[in-house]
């Protein structure tokens, strides 16, 4: 069905606008004061998990160039030295991309397996280059159970970006 | 449909292409990093820029947020009411005999200073504001408040809670601001232990305790002491309280902070007058360590 009318275009245009939309919003949110205690410092990096989701998923819709942009705008909010995230949203995003039919032609379980890893090499990534720009070496329990966290939250946010998917993109 | 030799050499240019643009993208990363570690007045402004932009919306989104977590805790309160009640008649006895020799005190002060022709220290100003996000995570330790130059806030400046410090101004935009806390890797404050006077540099291992470093005097160690700035580096006033010494379990000397991150919703930004537009102490640090 190819959209001939402008509401059509608009309503797909918007459509095709949400992987990027949701993910912004994933990081949005993982900057609020949720006031749990000792949830700050530990947090998941939610938009790690929208790019992820979505560079298996529909990387049409969210490209690398989009992954480097959240990136940046998380460096930006978050106080992260510049270029940090932007490089490991890049490089998640890539990896997703890269072993995409593999996902695909396979179960939940096997894609979360894939995050696991690709958070796991992103934690340590974001370690090092933080150790290197600081010049001193961060603690590294914290990050650890940041990972743990991560990995534990990533087939809730999957499940309901799946939803969004389901719902909104369903036609291709 | 069989794939002639032009469509598939259109293939192989866009996965050319595909890898350029990746590779391209990788440099750009290292390229800001540099750029970042250069720290020009560039980046600066545009995280100010980025932070002022989004604050509105994460003020809104907060609202409900914190509406969450204000209920959550009200059912947690109903619960211990009943042993609250009694904690806290037991606290408010103690506590009024704490008033009484604080008055005593007071005007025993007040006399001694007139009888010395003590100078006082320079009135504070405050500024209240609302933490609107915690940036979350492992790798840096700060908060954007809803206050900036429009409202007097500056680079430097203390920012503190009911309980202690909380931490410094970061970054000043037009109405929002970062504070660094205490705990992030960049946060370094001259501090001392109240009872010894022993002085140290505490800073930041993004974990929840930070480090006392180059302490002046390491024999009279007693874990549980009080740890207040020091008011070396003319940037912070001296006695602001700032947690509790205790030893890790490293063998590292830590200080537990007074200030709980989690419970932050208002805090306090505290001119002293003391030129907080100063460069801080860590900055004119690691210029002088790059010479």
């Amino acid at each position: 069905m190819r959209p001939t009318t402008l509401t059509q275009r608009l309503d797909l245009a918007a459509r095709n606008m949400l992987p990027v939309v949701l993910t912004v919003l994933l990081l949005l949110l993982s900057l609020l004061p949720l006031k749990l205690p000792g949830l700050a410092s530990i947090m998941p990096p939610l938009a790690m998990m929208g790019v992820f989701y979505w560079g298996v998923y529909r990387p049409d819709l969210l490209s690398g160039f989009s992954a480097f942009g959240i990136g940046v705008v998380q460096d930006l909010l978050a106080g992260l030295p510049l270029g940090v995230s932007a490089l490991v949203l890049l490089l998640i995003h890539g990896f997703a991309l890269a072993r995409r039919r593999f996902f695909l032609s396979h179960a939940f379980p096997i894609v979360w397996g894939g995050f696991s890893l690709a958070s796991a090499g992103a934690f340590f990534l974001t370690w090092l280059l933080i150790f290197f720009l600081a010049g001193r070496a961060p603690d590294p329990h914290p990050a650890l159970i940041q990972f743990l966290l991560t990995v534990l939250i990533f087939p809730l946010l999957a499940r309901l970006m799946g939803l969004a998917h389901q719902t909104f993109l369903k036609e291709d | 449909m069989k794939p002639t030799s032009s469509t598939a050499r259109l293939a192989i240019v866009k996965q050319l292409a595909q890898r350029f643009a990746f590779t391209a993208m990788a440099a750009a990363a290292f390229a800001l990093m540099l750029v970042g570690k250069a720290d020009t007045v560039l980046v600066e402004r545009l995280r100010t820029t980025a932070v002022d932009a989004v604050t509105p919306v994460l003020e809104m989104l907060s609202r409900p947020a914190a509406t969450m977590a204000e209920m959550v805790d009200n059912v947690r309160q109903l619960a211990h009411i009943r042993t609250e009640n009694t904690l806290l008649r037991e606290e408010n006895l103690k506590l009024m005999r704490w008033q009484e020799a604080a008055r005593r005190l007071e005007t025993e002060n007040g006399q001694l200073k007139s009888l010395l022709n003590f100078v006082p220290g320079p009135d504070a100003g405050f500024v209240a504001a609302r933490v609107v996000a915690d940036s979350g995570g492992a790798f840096a330790h700060s908060v954007l408040i809803n206050a900036g130059s429009r409202d007097g806030v500056r680079k430097g400046q203390a920012v503190v809670s009911g309980e202690g410090l909380v931490g410094r101004v970061h970054q000043v935009g037009q109405h929002s601001s970062r504070v660094l806390l205490l705990s992030d890797l960049n946060s370094h404050l001259p501090v001392m232990l109240e009872t010894t006077r022993t002085r140290a540099i505490m800073t930041g291992d993004n974990s929840e305790r930070p480090k006392l470093n180059y302490l002046s005097d390491t024999l009279r160690l007693a874990p549980g002491d009080r740890v207040v700035t020091s008011g070396h580096g003319g940037v912070l006033p001296p006695g602001l309280p700032v947690g509790l010494m205790v030893q890790g379990s490293d063998g590292a000397v830590r200080v537990e902070p007074f200030v709980d991150r989690h419970k932050l919703e208002y805090v306090r930004i505290v001119d002293y007058g003391l030129g907080g537009t100063i460069a801080p102490p860590e900055e004119g640090m690691s210029a002088g360590g790059k010479r």
